[in-house]
């Protein structure tokens, strides 16, 4: 059974179709990557995932579980992911370790030493173990979506979504954080992201989803989907990039 | 120690230093002596003018300068009495007032109503016509329990006044808090009033501030509103003074300690949003 599995899910806002009839299986342990120009609905797709958007048809489950019913419990549904923005969304007025440990001891009930522990110990596995006590604007961007990281793992989520989290970093930035992004690969964290960074998704996915006007136009192996693609779309949408020199 | 060249002061960078140093005494000399020149010029230009005589004998009177302050400043204590109380109950019901605006749930939504009722009621009605139907309006009603302590009714009437000038600063600060926080608290799994309280809230209550400095001088100044109902405070010492002696310095003595009080906190607030302006250019 697959960790998190999307059906038909449709999403308007007003009239303009965002996401048509949207299918996709993330399975545990598997790294999934959502490509497409942009406003193909990429990010649409995660907020729904992660119930900051309410989906206009289709269902989606999570361990089996619909989360897109309305009467689930949405702060328990949260409680299960993961997300970071392109824009990390930093708490500003707390430091690094306050904004990792808000949720372990708000939502879950952490006590407050073993929060800062666990803290600790992940700031250190992603080379952070000095910026602690730091507040976000003293941190360079890279820094900072690499604190955001943290803060999303600390509460354990089953899954984690990542939406664009290179895109607002400097060139030089970028490596940093995808760094341990293939670090959380590796410790066998389910993801599903999107980016723009074509090699890096080549590299790291086992299943690329290609978007294009809100239809999952094609999925695969990274191979597959950039070296054979079977749509025409798919086709012109890689050659695009690899103009602009992206992969 | 990183190698490299050691720094010596170069000898353009010292006259440069010089240079700067002298200017900054020349100008120094200049702001004292532009000072004194205005304060003689104006001195002389008053105290020359037709009728300055019967203006220091009405406002300047030091006799009646002695003999009013002793009352006028204990009056003043009362004042400074019911503006500590007020304020706290003010930051109270204004905070209140505010999160109740704000709450989603529909179960709140009479809540929600009788808080935009109470904020449209109080902003509109002037303070002093607040403080008539509170201090003479509720002993009226000669209820039980009812207090009939006039300072006690001044605050009340205070409270209830600016808390809805204080609920629109609050809700003013939580606008301005970029919804992306909420978004980043929400997707942690913390509940509204959980993301309110530790996200939303703390980050507001920094742009609240200087505002909020600002209603409280203003509350401040509204306490001798309270005279008007009885309580014997600044302006009522010297209310009763000015009869007396058919002479005005007993109400200056009073404007004299409201200013001493106002001044230091106008400063602060211009320190924090100097602070603030700051942060922000940072
Ligand atoms: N809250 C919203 N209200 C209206 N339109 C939106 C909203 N969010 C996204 N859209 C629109 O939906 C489309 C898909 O957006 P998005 O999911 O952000 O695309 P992507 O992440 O692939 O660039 C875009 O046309 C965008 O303008
Ligand atoms: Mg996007």
């Amino acid at each position: 059974m697959s960790l998190l599995s999307i059906e038909g899910v449709w999403k308007h806002f007003g009239d303009h179709s965002v996401l048509r009839g949207v299918d996709l299986e993330v399975h545990a342990h598997e790294v999934v990557t959502l490509i497409g120009a942009s406003g193909s609905g990429k990010s649409t797709l995660l907020r729904c995932a992660n119930l900051l958007e309410t989906v206009d048809d289709g269902v989606i489950r999570l361990d089996g579980e619909e989360i897109t019913d309305p009467r689930v419990d949405v702060d328990g549904v949260r409680k299960q992911l993961g997300i970071v923005f392109q824009a990390y969304n930093l708490f500003p007025h707390m430091t690094v370790l306050a904004n990792i440990t808000l949720a372990p001891r708000q939502v879950h009930g952490v006590p407050k030493e073993r929060a800062e522990e666990e803290a600790r110990d992940l700031l250190s596995r992603f080379g952070l173990a000095d910026k602690a006590g730091a507040y976000p604007d003293q941190l360079s961007g890279g820094q900072q979506q690499r604190v955001a990281v943290v803060r999303a793992l600390a509460t354990r989520p089953k899954l984690i979504l990542l939406d664009e989290v290179t895109s607002a970093l400097d060139p030089e930035l970028v490596r940093e954080v995808l760094g341990i992004i293939r670090e959380l690969k590796e410790s066998g964290m389910t993801m599903l992201l999107t980016t723009h960074e074509m090699s890096f998704c080549r590299e790291i996915s086992d299943t690329v989803c290609f978007l294009d006007g809100g239809v999952l136009l094609e999925k695969g192996p990274p191979e597959q989907l950039f070296d054979d693609p079977h749509h025409e779309r798919t086709r012109a949408f890689l050659q695009g990039v690899r103009e602009s020199g992206r992969l | 120690m990183t190698a490299g060249p050691t720094w010596v002061k170069s000898e353009r960078q010292q006259e440069r230093e010089r240079f700067r140093r002298s200017q900054g005494r020349r100008n120094a000399s200049i702001a004292t002596a532009s000072v004194v020149v205005f304060v003689v010029l104006l001195a002389t230009i008053a105290t020359n003018a037709p009728g300055w005589t019967r203006v220091q004998a009405a406002f300047f009177n030091a006799e009646v300068f002695r003999e009013s302050l002793p009352d006028v400043a204990e009056g003043f204590l009362l004042n400074i009495k019911i503006f500590l109380i007020t304020e706290p109950l003010v930051l109270v019901v204004g905070l209140l007032v505010a999160l109740a605006r704000n709450v989603k749930s529909p179960a709140f939504l009479p809540i929600r109503a009788l808080a935009t009722l109470y904020v449209d009621v109080f902003r509109g009605v002037p303070t002093l016509l607040v403080i008539y139907l509170v201090g003479f309006g509720l002993p009226a009603l000669r209820l039980q329990g009812i207090p009939s302590d006039p300072a006690t009714l001044g605050i009340i009437a205070l409270t209830l006044s600016y808390g809805a000038y204080v609920a629109e600063v609050f809700r003013a600060g939580i606008d301005s808090v970029h919804p992306s926080q909420m978004a980043a608290a929400r997707s942690l799994g913390l509940s509204q009033a959980k993301a309110m309280r530790f996200v939303v809230l703390p980050q507001a209550t920094r742009t609240v501030v200087p505002p909020l400095l600002n209603d409280f001088i203003s509350l401040q100044k509204d306490t001798a509103l309270v005279a008007t109902i009885g309580a014997l405070e600044a302006l009522r010492q010297a209310q009763i003074h000015t009869l007396d002696n058919f002479n005005y310095t007993p109400y200056l003595v009073a404007a004299l300690l409201f200013i001493l009080l106002t001044i230091p906190m106008a400063r602060f607030t211009d320190h924090l949003a100097e602070r603030t302006r700051r942060r922000r250019g940072a």
